[in-house]
């Protein structure tokens, strides 16, 4: 598949006329003189980066629950009634099964995205209470969970209902956006193709737009809360 | 002039701002909260490290993808039409515009969801397809407010900063909102009533914070859900970016997203920075099937190789505009361009030129505050100077009063039998204007400085002549004014 570019000569003449360079011509990107995102939270271990990520997802007003594998269907379990319970919708990954939550998503009709059904899954992320994702990779600096969406990993899951609930595996965890941006990197440079969708984020939606009060829960879910299962 | 707000001469608006105490107090208090939210998270935050090291950063990325700007959008549009995507290069603002309108028409759109963007407000985009006859529905909060009014933006990050909870709550009363003036019950009705366009819109437009080269993306950073939407659930997708927002790979979006988030709203990262890609598998249900970048200069390249490339670097953060003294006594409007602050007076000149933003340059004391708070280290008081310099070598075309004014001047000041004769006529031709050693109220020239300010009365004796005296009395051990010995 492939797309369309027009008017481009002149217009990149024009530029590359400005700064005396050959329009389009071939440049190295340098190796820059400061990177000082390297040095952030260098070393860290997991235990240390699950307690950032507990205090920084206190200030993004969201919960954080830890438990480990052999826990996690009953902390989920409380977790859904805490957020309110049913209806609940989840995207289809397979790391729900993987980690023994098939009769927890039986107990609560947990609606699984299902692309044949086109539109209605739309409906039903619009109607749900709940919207469970498992997380791609956990920014432990900001307490942002990154998801990198696809059609099963559907984005309307974290994004229409009034709850969002991340599974975080604790392997996923890393210090900042510098990480997950190394994998992005490394996955290009395997010759990968990378999500097209990829969401970083932190807590619910909020707004300061009126008289800069802040505002949680605007467009997005109205409440996050994130179960870190220490052993996956 | 689509970057035009407002339609009066710039000193005007000025006088108009100051005199409106709720905007000048609600601006002061914006700018006050949101640099300290800056300092927390920036200087005040050990774990960053330096943070003079991360605006080294900025700057080292920043200076370097402009210089070889050519090289990476050719990449980014080769990407992104790799992916499927369809890129369109506009010069101007109008091409950008028709280019946009004929994929609206294509596609049959009626129903079009936004998400806030700088670049849509400088090309009049709103208006441009509100003419094709399609509803075009704003989705970022202070977005929203504004087009229910009718307002324009007078933040770069915070657009509806001049308004308070009661203007909001009487404009949404135009709109069905029943409520009180809580601001939590003012954005519940934005979220009921924006909802269900969202599902059934038919083009979302947004803008760009960064492009990525390497792969053909595109950042958003957002804290309200609403982009997400508006690239979720429409079929179509449209973005439009200025030609400079583009960074070379992830490693460097990394860096700008991080100066960005901290410098703009003092957040580690906003809640959304939502990386949207071409090339969605075509039975995805929730993802637009079509997208579109229209790739803007505007004006932008008339800065490329010259004094002001770094005007370029910005990155929208408006950390500038939380420091300005001036932006705080004057706010956003007064500016007359949807660009306002430091940056805007810096950048509006070279995408509108001088004849119609020759006077912004001015509505800065040169303190140097914009230039500190960068996080891309773009001089912005030198880059003010160079305009002010500019301005008035000509390329302002001042009016005739002004140019007649400093002719004279230069005259007089070329001949010293005039320049003495001058000075020596000054005190009795302005004595009729004199109250009590000052001018209050001056004519021409005078009239803005004695606006804000007395100017002392001329004295009747001129400097050479009281230097002469001085010179003497120390000489002779007189007192040259009473003539006693000292």
């Amino acid at each position: 598949m492939s797309g369309t570019i027009e008017n481009r000569e002149s217009f990149l003449q024009n530029i590359a006329s400005k700064l005396n360079r050959k329009a389009g011509e071939y440049v190295k990107t340098p190796e820059w003189t400061h990177q000082p995102q390297f040095g952030v939270r260098r070393g860290a271990s997991r235990r240390e980066l699950t307690d950032v990520l507990k205090n920084a997802a206190e200030a993004v007003y969201t919960k954080v629950f830890e438990t480990d594998a052999a826990g996690l269907p009953d902390q989920l379990d409380q977790v859904i009634q805490e957020y309110g319970g049913a209806p609940a919708i989840a995207t289809r990954d397979g790391r729900f099964t993987e980690y023994g939550l098939n009769s927890l998503f039986e107990k609560y009709h947990i609606e699984t995205w299902n692309v044949a059904e086109g539109h209605k899954n739309i409906d039903r992320a619009a109607q749900a209470n709940i919207g469970l994702s498992v997380c791609d990779v956990m920014l432990a600096e900001s307490a942002t969970a990154g998801l990198y969406h696809d059609k099963d990993k559907a984005r309307s899951v974290s994004l229409l209902p009034v709850a969002s609930i991340v599974i975080v595996p604790a392997s996923v965890i890393v210090p900042r956006l510098t990480q997950a941006m190394q994998q992005v990197e490394s996955d290009i440079a395997d010759g990968k193709e990378i999500s097209h969708y990829i969401n970083f984020i932190s807590g619910p939606s909020n707004s300061a737009d009126i008289e800069m009060r802040l505002v949680v829960g605007v467009h997005g879910p109205v409440k996050v809360a994130y179960v870190v299962v220490s052993d996956r | 002039m689509p970057m035009k707000v407002g339609n009066l001469p710039f000193f005007e608006g000025v006088d108009q701002a100051i005199h409106n105490t709720f905007m000048v107090n609600a601006v002061s208090s914006a700018q006050d909260g949101l640099r300290e939210k800056k300092r927390k998270a920036t200087t005040g935050d050990p774990t960053l490290g330096n943070w003079e090291d991360w605006r080294d950063a900025g700057e080292e990325i920043r200076q370097f993808t402009l210089n070889h700007l050519d090289y990476y959008l050719k990449q980014l549009s080769d990407q992104f039409a790799a992916r499927g995507g369809h890129v369109f290069f506009a010069q101007t603002a109008e091409e950008a515009r028709e280019y946009i309108k004929k994929v609206v028409r294509k596609k049959k759109a009626k129903n079009i969801v936004k998400s806030k963007s700088m670049v849509t407000e400088e090309i009049s985009l709103n208006e441009a397809l509100e003419e094709e006859g399609c509803d075009v529905l704003e989705t970022d909060l202070a977005e929203f407010i504004l087009q229910v009014d009718h307002d324009r933006p007078s933040h770069i990050v915070v657009p509806s900063v001049h308004k308070n909870r009661q203007q909001i709550r009487d404009s949404f009363r135009k709109i069905g909102y029943t409520g009180t003036d809580e601001p939590k019950e003012l954005a519940g009705f934005a979220r009921k009533t924006l909802r269900g366009k969202f599902l059934h819109a038919d083009v979302g437009i947004t803008g760009c914070n960064f492009a990525v080269s390497e792969t053909g993306s595109i950042c958003l950073v957002t804290n309200e859900g609403n982009a997400n939407m508006v690239t979720t659930f429409p079929k179509t997708q449209i973005t439009v970016m200025g030609m400079e927002r583009l960074v070379p790979s992830w490693k460097e979006l990394d860096v700008l997203v991080t100066l960005l988030c901290r410098s703009s709203v003092g957040q580690r990262l906003t809640t959304y920075v939502t990386d949207i890609t071409p090339g969605a598998q075509p039975d995805t249900v929730d993802s637009p099937q079509d997208y579109y970048l229209v790739i803007l200069d505007g004006g932008r390249s008339r800065a490329l190789g010259t004094e002001f490339q770094s005007a370029l670097q910005c990155i929208r953060c408006a950390a500038c505009l939380n420091v300005c003294p001036v932006y705080r006594h004057i706010g956003g409007h007064a500016y007359g361009s949807i660009y306002p602050g430091p940056i805007g007076a810096v950048l509006s000149p070279i995408l509108g030129g001088y004849k119609e933003y020759g006077k912004l340059p001015y509505a800065s004391s040169l303190c140097a505050a914009c230039t500190e708070a960068c996080p891309v280290r773009i001089p912005l008081h030198k880059l003010l100077i160079r305009h002010r310099e500019k301005y008035v070598e000509g390329g302002g075309k001042p009016p005739f009063s002004e140019k007649a004014g400093m002719k004279t001047f230069s005259i007089g000041a070329s001949s010293p039998r005039l320049y003495r004769a001058g000075m020596k006529t000054a005190p009795f031709i302005l004595k009729p204007l004199v109250h009590d050693g000052a001018i209050e109220k001056g004519p021409g020239p005078m009239k803005p400085w004695t606006h804000g300010r007395d100017l002392p009365q001329p004295s009747q004796e001129d400097f050479r002549t009281w230097f002469r005296k001085h010179k003497q009395s120390e000489m002779t051990g007189k007192n040259h004014e009473t003539g006693e010995q000292q």
